[in-house]
């Protein structure tokens, strides 16, 4: 008895007496204008033109500021959280400047990741053609932590060939593109009408604003889940009503993520899908090639566009960078006009500012139905760490799947989201 | 180092090495996992962003009051036992038919099942899939299933699994019961024989019984393993099933948790764990004394 009384004793001890590690604020503090720049750039599948490109900025940089070399490392996207978060805490092996998915943002800022370089933008003649609604996915709070370095956004990819054999047009607004889908696959059963799926989030997303709903709604810097309003409800369910028997089956569709959905597309087993710009090189190996054409999702209007998300990518300089005025001119090279349109020609990425944007559209008609989309406005996930959570909770796929599956009714699955949502944006 | 004898003293310099080890590799992890899992504790926290925030049994009363918790702890629960039944069942049937058949089918068997026990987790799981697959799996071809996925319905989807999971884990068992089996004296079935014992008299009071603690162990062991399945789940659900429908509890607090950078409560989920774990183990080696047979 009393062993275990001691035993007790020391275990409340050791307890109050520690807390976890911490690591210190990171510093930030020093300004060297010499030395080497540490640079991290994401892998890619095919990541040598990126990277030729890349070294082409790096030569410029290091010849036009003598004593700097620049060092830079390309990780891989699927371990990139570990990377980050390893950075952070250990402030020596961070690099300088980096590029991240810009969903990762608001956790990395408030993680104390990266610094704010809105005071430098003001500064720069290229950052007056960003397009607002793309510099929004670099905010948090109102302040720019980033410059984007390229777009993603998601178009509605059609077979010409299953078109015209029908004597069909694609839908001109939202409400029209369920009944097509039923359509097609009624006179082709061994097609999916549309491929979608049960974890493709960002291809359900224009569904939901294009019906006036919002993934959550800001009062004074608190965040409360909209996916149960009524436009809300009513966006998600144009979305799940598309993962049915009829159109694309649960069984084969509840499990799929944006690339499997795309992935079903490519190899000839749809009619049409929710695909970005991104996807192109997908589409010119696959089974689908030359036989397809791309419109901007319709809204609920026609001539609209549903929003789409706007994906993408950012350049950010670390706030623990011992180089700071060095790292903001290398991410103004990088991320000026010149290199991205440099960048669009080697990889296919949509470029942020508008007037690159439309010398893009002009010079290539692949482009057009994207940049079209992104005149229209796209629209952004709630910038918060808290969505880093809700993302990596599955709060929406499950929702979708639990609709698509039947497990649960509209009401209750989004208002069980919702409950999870809020959760997440109240710690 | 008052009141300890000669002895004492010298059987703990014996054992302080090993008691170094203990502590620094098990203790010391455990001692954080508990210190964590009474805080706050985010990715803003570790990196110094924010200030710790202590939440006492906070996190513990959360997790006890989410309802999802409970299903998965019940889900876990039963999906392990069947793996456990399973393992046991299938490796000591095939430990037994080792002792019956001749060197080569021996060979064979035994080459087998450490290729399954051999093959890394993360690979035979992808492997089982790509068999199993929907559309392109020859299981579906040879079945005559085109288009019949294993991992829609929530208990087809556990039923997969938990074969992969009895896959790779029977050998442990087959293995050790074989080497037990082996280790009877022929002489004791020899006299159970020639006092008329027959083949299932023989087999409960004279081969289990002196097979015990080797069961024991294959049985904690595998009641562990099994209680702790990621991999499989992980990989062959994609990441927990439709809309979460094959959520075990380590993949729960991975998701929920460690993923969403909520370090605090993964610890708390990790700590119940270990806690249930212990305690099933506990109870199960003070059963075993009481029916007179201590480990």
């Amino acid at each position: 008895m009393k062993r275990i009384a001691l035993l007790v004793a020391v275990g409340a001890l050791a307890v109050a007496g520690c807390a976890p590690v911490q690591s210190g604020p990171s510093g930030g503090a020093a300004d060297e204008k010499s030395g080497q720049l540490r640079v991290w750039l994401f892998d890619e599948v095919n990541r040598g033109p990126k990277q030729a490109v890349v070294d082409q900025a790096v030569k410029q940089f290091q010849s036009e500021h003598a004593g700097v070399t620049v060092d830079v490392q390309y990780i891989q996207i699927s371990t990139r959280a570990e990377r980050f978060k390893g950075a952070f805490s250990d402030p020596k092996s961070a690099p300088d400047v980096a590029e991240f998915g810009n969903t990762d943002l608001a956790g990395y800022v408030a993680a104390g990741g990266f610094a704010e370089v809105g005071a430098d933008l003001d500064k720069w003649p290229d950052a007056k053609d960003l397009s607002p609604s793309i510099l929004d996915t670099a905010k948090v709070g109102g302040k720019v932590y980033a410059v984007p370095w390229y777009v993603g956004v998601r178009a509605l990819y059609y077979r010409t060939d299953v078109f015209s054999e029908l004597g069909l047009t694609p839908p001109k607004t939202l409400a029209e593109l369920a009944p097509l889908a039923r359509r097609i696959r009624a006179a082709k059963p061994d097609l999916f009408g549309i491929s979608v799926g049960g974890k493709y989030t960002y291809g359900m997303l224009p569904f939901l604003w294009a019906s006036g709903g919002d993934l959550a709604s800001q009062q004074g810097g608190k965040f409360t889940s909209a996916v149960d309003s009524t436009n809300g409800r009513a966006g998600i369910g144009r979305y799940t009503e598309l993962l049915a028997e009829d159109i694309c089956p649960p069984q084969q569709c509840a499990q799929n993520g944006g690339d499997a959905s795309v992935q079903a597309f490519v190899s000839g087993k749809a009619a049409m899908t929710i695909g970005g710009d991104f996807n192109r090189g997908a589409m010119k190996a696959g089974a689908v090639s030359g036989k397809y054409a791309v419109v901007p999702l319709p809204g609920m209007t026609e001539g609209s566009v549903a929003p789409a998300f706007a994906g993408g990518n950012l350049l950010g300089v670390t706030k623990s960078t011992a180089h700071r005025t060095l790292a903001v001119q290398f991410l103004q090279l990088l991320g000026g006009k010149s290199f991205q349109r440099k960048m669009f020609d080697a990889m296919g990425n949509l470029p942020t500012f508008t007037d690159v944007q439309r010398a893009v559209a002009e010079g290539d008609e692949f482009e057009r139905p994207f940049v079209r989309t992104l005149d229209a406005g796209p629209r952004f996930v709630p910038a918060t760490p808290a969505w880093a959570k809700i993302d990596a909770q599955a709060v929406l796929p499950t929702m979708l799947q639990q609709i698509a599956t039947k497990a649960q009714d509209l009401t209750a699955a989004t208002a069980t989201a919702a409950q999870h949502m809020n959760e997440a944006f109240g710690s | 180092m008052i009141g300890i004898s000669r002895d004492g003293r010298a059987a703990l310099a014996y054992l302080a090495p090993a008691a170094l080890v203990l502590i620094g590799l098990l203790g010391y992890p455990i001692y954080q996992l508990v210190l964590i899992s009474f805080y706050d504790y985010g990715q803003e926290q570790v990196s110094g962003g924010a200030p710790l925030n202590w939440l006492g049994l906070g996190n513990y009363a959360k997790l006890l009051s989410d309802s999802q918790f409970w299903t998965v702890l019940a889900q876990t629960v039963g999906f392990a036992a069947c793996c456990v039944l399973g393992t046991l069942l299938v490796g000591a049937a095939l430990a037994v038919l080792a002792t019956r058949v001749r060197a080569v089918p021996r060979a064979l068997l035994f080459l087998a099942a450490l290729g399954a026990w051999a093959t890394p987790t993360v690979a035979g799981s992808t492997v089982w899939l790509f068999l199993f697959d929907a559309n392109f799996g020859l299981v579906n071809e040879v079945l005559g299933l085109q288009g019949f996925s294993w991992t829609y319905d929530r208990w087809v989807a556990f039923g997969l699994v938990a074969a992969q999971v009895v896959w790779c884990s029977f050998p442990f068992v087959m293995v050790t019961l074989y080497a037990g089996i082996k280790a009877i004296p022929g002489e004791v079935v020899e006299a159970a024989a020639l006092d008329g014992a027959s083949v299932p008299r023989t087999v409960r009071s004279v081969i289990l019984p002196l097979l015990r603690p080797l069961l024991v162990v294959v049985t904690i062991q595998s009641v562990i393993w099994d209680f702790k399945v990621f991999t499989q789940i992980y990989v062959m659900t994609g990441g927990g099933g439709v809309a979460g429908g094959n959520l075990v509890l380590n993949v729960y607090a991975y998701q929920q948790a460690f993923a969403a950078s909520e370090y605090g409560l993964g610890s708390a989920i990790g700590v119940v764990m270990t806690v249930l774990l212990l305690g099933f183990t506990a109870i199960y080696l003070r059963a075993l004394r009481r029916s007179g047979e201590a480990l």
